[in-house]
């Protein structure tokens, strides 16, 4: 693809990257890159036990090491009130274990030393006692009555965190019982870990003469953070600055707060210094967030010639040892409720029933907008089994059910309303693409041979731009968004956001839409994020908000930039405010075209030759509070080859045609399919946080916890349609997740389809090589 | 993730390496290419006081071929076996073993040797040095001995080496007839270990018959395993359907896996049968090809 | 420890305890924080460097190893104000998002394409399957490696019409 780099009418083109100037030269500024004077070190003394008693810890030999400057136990942050803290999900966490642990590799103590390698020899002179207690690993077993209670700091007396339902339950019973075929499966979207390849960390700078934190962390959310901190520490707000210098990915993993961010601001406030503290992959692993983790019941119905009747999901979610769920806070199993997908169900019912764990917490939306990956999953592979069920292809059982492209906007039974779609359309150039008849006569032939092809499909709706103040908020807090714009003299702008990219090129992407709103190139517009002394407050970059939120606030900043621009250059071109039109690049004069002045000129006139009684200089801020979530789609289908001897599934082609509405940059959209395809992929066939029986981490690094290299992705075939949102101000839906979101049920279902001659309908994910083998096995098939 | 302090060595003759070992005894650990050894620390797993470095130790990268054998000194580096166009005729299954080790970036830091005496019991070496009938020379205190592939490994993680032993070579018999080989591997991801590794290599002889056969096993059992009674099946025959069934029917019963994550016992033990069943038919229909050719 | 070593062309000492690895040695003493760690296991590759020409895991080397050799970083890659064709081609083919993990692979594949100049896209693959990205799929970095190979090759043609 030809990429463009000064050209006008940017939105919409194949633009270079401006952050890639830096980030090719290595000298993209990340988290670990910052050394500061006097800077120390912190590291963690973590828990061996899933679920113990503390009977002492001895910090004496830790704190004789020369070089360490100060060990922190949970007593230490109790006299602070901070040995717990508050999570997103209204939930409380220990910062610092005193009387107890609740999972393996839970934060006991704190380090801080010269060195970091100091820090580590100090945290292993730690010596904790702990006399184990029984553990819990299946949130199934932890809901049980004679389960062992883990939270003693709660007045109730179980491990039941929330109860939570949606629908018509005596409705959807009903129409279960009334339709001609029901399928049910027990699907389990298993925990997984986002795994950004730069991992978690801060470094808390407190000037004590002036009362101000400087807090560098790697953010997804610096405005959160800030508020949250003040919150949990008790400063004063304006006095606490967050940076969120360049992130190494996030994928949801640096949203919340953790033990060892607050483990840093204590340790700075009380040494007066610098203390930096960045996890190791394993703590990263381990302690700080987990995604997923539902064990779902589903019973789908259909009428006698395949239309969907109802459906019914029953949930349980393990949330591990404590609550930090980011979810908004009126949906605390997030905007799972989005269940029913693309498909016109008269009736639903949904219920998740939430539980405590000898686990790490977590449950954060991992390249996912709040639990809508268990959902599509959920959804996608229940059609699959209809499909089989009723003999159908399932292409066919999608299109005898979609909602209509003329039914938008769409209210769907569980209480969204779809702002727009054309599924039928999308999945017909996903079935084009692959040439899926002659795919099915292929595998027709392959089966007559002995041999187990598959073809999966998913046509996913997702629900992201989270989100309208009428219900949306963290911790009260609405989740709008916000870009101030500044033009300066020159016509130069500067723009900045309450986001916080990862990757996701916002310094390009938001350039586009402002210069394309203002007549301007890219290269005219510098946009900035995470720095909150100077960005105006925003919600952050997750749940693929940014550009349905923040996204839409540029745009709206931008017009209010223009709108002023309007009434200089109708001093300027020396007509009335109403006889000023806009091309697209310049402002000129109704009827007479060649009369017209640029917003280079506008720009200047704003400090320099302004109407009477006009306020001086140009600038917009605009605090976005979206009318409606967006709901991108998509269609996927993958074909596998199953090797009837390893068990092993070989994906060989995968289709992926994305409906994200207006598209800002092409080629940036095609990165974030093929990277969130990639993701998917790894749910699906590699990837799994999985427990012993003790509560022993079975993943606690990069040799247990897969992550695919080069070699294992497969090769993406991808295309769009394009059905722009009717609310956004540019049409935008968001991105970034609808590939995790769609794709693994694509996989699942094709290893599903492959082996449907031997009657099976469900495996749990990851696929890996010996489970089909089992079945292979229990079917007599062998090479 | 940092190592505990440790003293570090930097000998410059094997005598002075082997004088640091005894010296410091279990205290010492050697660093060859360090890519178990350094991660293993990060993790402080292991936690040595001294390491002996054997990088500056002349002649351990030493390559020597005679009419009997191929020789590697201990500081050869995987990717030196991958990409040394030169050994591939003679000595094919080192190529075909070495593209397996870890990831291309760890090959070309690792050693063979490293590996070896590290002996994981799902490493590929070992199941290759097993295959190939190879041996190893071991220099200590009291000079130098020779210990076959058979008897070096001894349990997870224990060879017949000493605290104060170094490995210094490796040795691989000279095929004496056209030889064939071939390691296949069930890996989750690349940098995995095996979850099963099968390594192969036989030599024909002008009368099609299977000479010097060996059959190295990676991950289903406490070492590497040599599927002695599958091979001696193989010895002085010519290669056949049944008789190739047959061999990897008794490989797979030679071994004794653990169930756990990467699969049953089962699933393991029927992974060797498919692999010594699919590299036997490989090796068949490449005899055949090249018989054919030159017909 | 006082070692000492030639970095992107100059020459350097540092005074390193023995368990400095060779990334912290980059990145602490020399100050060159283009190289990147992320993991604890030599699995994903983020601080892959070239030493004698070779790239390696810095992670899983230490400094007082590589005493008297040669190293190379990303800081290395541009030569007066001109980005290396891999450079090129990542910006180009979108071959990066966060950026991570981008260093890694130009070292790797800077060593790919001296070895074998024309690399088929399995090749390419095969030689970054030592370095894990959580970006791109891969896809536009095999993009960016085909783009950059014929500007390495003509780059060396042209060399080699200098010295003639």
């Amino acid at each position: 693809m030809a990429l463009e780099t000064t050209e006008l009418r940017p939105l919409g083109k194949s633009i270079k990257r401006k952050e890639d100037a830096r980030l090719v030269r290595g000298q993209g500024r990340f988290l670990d890159d910052i050394k500061l004077p006097r800077m120390l070190y912190l590291a963690l003394v973590r828990s061996p036990y899933a679920h113990a008693r503390i009977v002492g810890i001895d910090t004496a030999r830790a704190r004789a090491l020369p070089g360490v400057h100060l060990v922190l136990t949970g007593e230490d942050l109790a006299k602070l009130n901070l040995a717990w803290m508050p999570t997103l999900a209204g939930d409380k966490q220990m910062v610092l274990a005193t009387d107890k642990v609740l999972f393996q590799y839970q934060e006991v103590a704190a380090v801080i030393a010269d060195t970091r390698a100091l820090a580590e020899d100090g945290a292993a002179l730690v010596e904790v006692t702990y006399d184990p207690l029984p553990v819990v690993v299946d949130p199934r077993r932890a809901l049980e009555p004679d389960a062992p209670v883990l939270r003693d700091d709660r007045e109730q007396r179980d491990n039941h965190i929330f109860h939570w339902e949606v629908g018509e339950r005596a409705a959807t019973d009903e129409a279960l019982r009334a339709s001609a075929v029901v399928v049910k499966e027990s699907i389990r979207m298993p925990r997984v870990h986002p795994a950004p390849v730069e991992p978690c960390g801060c470094i808390a700078d407190y000037d004590g003469a002036m009362g101000k934190l400087t807090w560098y962390v790697t953010s997804q959310a610096p405005h959160a953070h800030r508020t949250v901190l003040a919150m949990v520490a008790g400063l004063p707000e304006h006095k606490i600055h967050v940076i969120s210098p360049d992130v190494g990915g996030g994928f949801g993993n640096k949203v919340p707060v953790f033990p060892g961010y607050v483990a840093a601001i204590v340790g700075s406030i009380s040494l007066g210094r610098p203390v930096k503290w960045v996890e190791t992959r394993t703590e990263n692993l381990t302690s700080t967030n987990f995604a997923r983790d539902y064990f779902m019941d589903v019973e789908l119905g259909a009428d006698d010639k395949g239309r969907v009747t109802a459906l019914k999901v029953t949930t349980v979610a393990d949330h591990g040892a404590f609550d930090a769920a980011a979810d908004p806070t009126k949906y605390p199993a997030g905007l799972f409720s989005i269940v029913t997908g693309s498909y016109d169900f008269p009736t639903a019912f949904a219920e998740v029933d939430a539980a405590y764990t000898n686990k790490a917490p977590g449950g954060i939306a991992y390249r996912c907008s709040f639990r809508v990956t268990e959902a599509s999953f959920l959804i996608e592979r229940a059609m699959n089994s209809l499909a089989l069920k009723l003999g159908v292809d399932p292409a066919d059982l999608r299109f005898q059910n979609f909602i209509g492209s003329d039914r938008f906007p769409y209210d769907s039974p569980l209480g969204w309303t779809y702002d727009s779609g054309n599924y039928a359309a999308t999945l017909n150039r996903a079935l084009d693409m692959i040439d899926y008849r002659a795919l099915r006569q292929e595998q027709a032939e392959r089966r007559a041979r002995g041999e187990f092809m598959g073809i999966g499909i998913s046509t996913f709706t997702e629900i992201v731009g989270a989100g309208p103040s009428q219900s949306f908020d963290i911790l009260g807090i609405k989740m709008f968004d916000s870009c101030e714009i500044r033009v300066h003299p020159t016509g130069k702008v500067i723009a900045r956001l309450g986001t916080r990219h990862q990757g996701q090129g916002h310094e390009t992407t938001f350039a586009q839409i402002i210069a394309e709103e203002l007549g301007l190139s890219t290269e005219d517009v510098l946009v900035e994020e995470g720095d909150t002394d100077t960005a105006p407050y925003g919600l952050g970059t997750y749940a693929s908000r940014s550009t349905p939120t923040a996204g839409g606030a540029a745009a709206l900043a931008a017009r209010r930039v223009r709108d002023k621009g309007r009434k200089i250059a109708a001093h300027l071109l020396e007509v009335s405010d109403d006889e000023v039109e806009w091309d697209g690049q310049r402002f000129y004069a109704a009827g007479a075209p060649e009369h017209a002045v640029s917003m280079a000129e506008v720009s200047l006139a704003a400090y320099t030759n302004l109407p009477a009684g006009m306020e001086p200089g140009l600038e917009a801020t605009f605090y976005y509070d979206p009318p409606n979530l967006t709901f991108p789609n998509g269609a996927y289908v993958a074909v596998v080859d199953i090797d009837k001897g390893t068990g092993e599934a070989k994906v060989r082609r995968f289709v992926a045609v994305d409906d994200c509405g207006t598209v800002i940059n092409p080629m940036v959209v095609e990165g974030q399919i093929h990277g969130g395809l990639t993701e998917g992929f790894a749910i699906a066939f590699m990837q799994e946080i999985a427990f012993d029986e003790d509560g022993n981490c079975l993943a606690p690094n990069f040799t247990e916890y897969l992550v695919p290299t080069a070699v294992e992705a497969p090769k993406w075939e991808t295309d769009r349609t394009v059905t722009p949102s009717p609310h956004h101000p540019i049409g935008a839906k968001g991105v970034g997740e609808s590939p995790n979101v769609g794709s693994p049920a694509a996989f699942a279902n094709a290893v599903m389809d492959a082996l449907s001659p031997l009657g099976v309908t469900n495996l749990d994910i990851p696929l890996f090589p010996w489970k089909i083998w089992e079945v292979l096995r229990q079917h007599g098939v062998t090479e | 993730m940092f190592p505990n302090a440790f003293e570090y060595q930097s000998p410059t003759s094997l005598d002075e390496a082997v004088a640091l070992l005894v010296e410091h005894g279990y205290e010492a650990k050697i660093l060859a290419g360090g890519q178990s050894l350094l991660p293993m620390m990060k993790l402080r797993v292991a936690a040595p006081t001294v390491l002996v470095d054997l990088g500056r130790v002349p002649g351990l990268d030493a390559r020597t071929e005679n009419d009997r054998e191929l020789s590697l000194g201990a500081m050869t580096r995987h990717a030196s076996l991958e990409w040394d166009e030169d050994l591939w005729a003679r000595y094919p299954l080192l190529r075909e073993t070495a593209a397996w080790i870890a990831d291309p970036l760890v090959r070309n830091r690792g050693t063979m040797a490293g590996s070896l005496a590290h002996a994981d019991p799902a490493a590929d070496w070992g199941a290759a040095l097993l295959a190939l009938h190879g041996s190893v020379t071991v220099d200590g205190p009291n000079g130098s001995r020779r210990v076959g592939a058979d008897d070096f490994f001894v349990d997870v993680f224990t060879t017949r080496l000493e605290p104060d032993e170094v490995l210094t070579a490796v040795h691989i018999p000279r095929p004496e007839h056209d030889v064939f080989a071939t390691h296949l591997k069930l890996e989750r991801k690349v940098g995995d270990f095996a979850v099963v590794a099968v390594s192969l290599q036989v030599e024909i002889d002008g009368d099609g018959r299977i000479r010097r056969p060996g059959i190295g096993l990676a991950g289903v059992g406490p070492t590497s395993l040599h599927a002695t009674a599958a091979a001696s099946l193989l010895e002085g025959q010519p290669l056949s359907l049944e008789l190739i069934r047959e061999a990897a029917a008794k490989a797979s019963a030679a071994t004794d896996p653990a169930s756990d994550r990467r699969g049953s016992a089962d699933f393991k033990r029927d992974m060797v049968r498919l692999f010594v069943e699919r590299g036997l038919r490989s090796i068949e229909s490449r005899f055949d090809e090249g018989r054919r050719r030159s017909a | 420890m006082l070692i000492s070593v030639t970095v992107n062309g100059q020459e350097r000492t540092a005074d390193v305890e023995p368990r400095t690895l060779l990334c912290y040695l980059v990145r602490d003493e020399l100050s060159l924080t283009g190289t990147h760690v992320g993991c604890d296991t030599t699995s994903c590759g983020a601080c892959t460097v070239l030493l004698d020409g070779v790239p390696v895991k810095s992670c899983t080397v230490l400094a007082v190893q590589v005493d008297g050799q040669e190293l190379m970083t990303v800081e290395g890659l541009e030569q007066a104000g001109d980005l290396h064709p891999l450079q090129k081609g990542f910006w180009e083919s979108h071959g990066l998002q966060c950026g991570f993990c981008t260093p890694g692979m130009l070292m790797t594949t800077y060593a790919l394409l001296e070895r074998n100049p024309d690399p088929t896209e399995d090749e390419i693959r095969r030689a970054i399957s030592g370095n894990l990205c959580r970006c791109t799929g891969y896809q536009n970095i095999v993009k960016a490696v085909q783009y950059a190979a014929p500007l390495v090759r003509e780059k060396r043609e042209a060399a080699r019409e200098v010295a003639r």
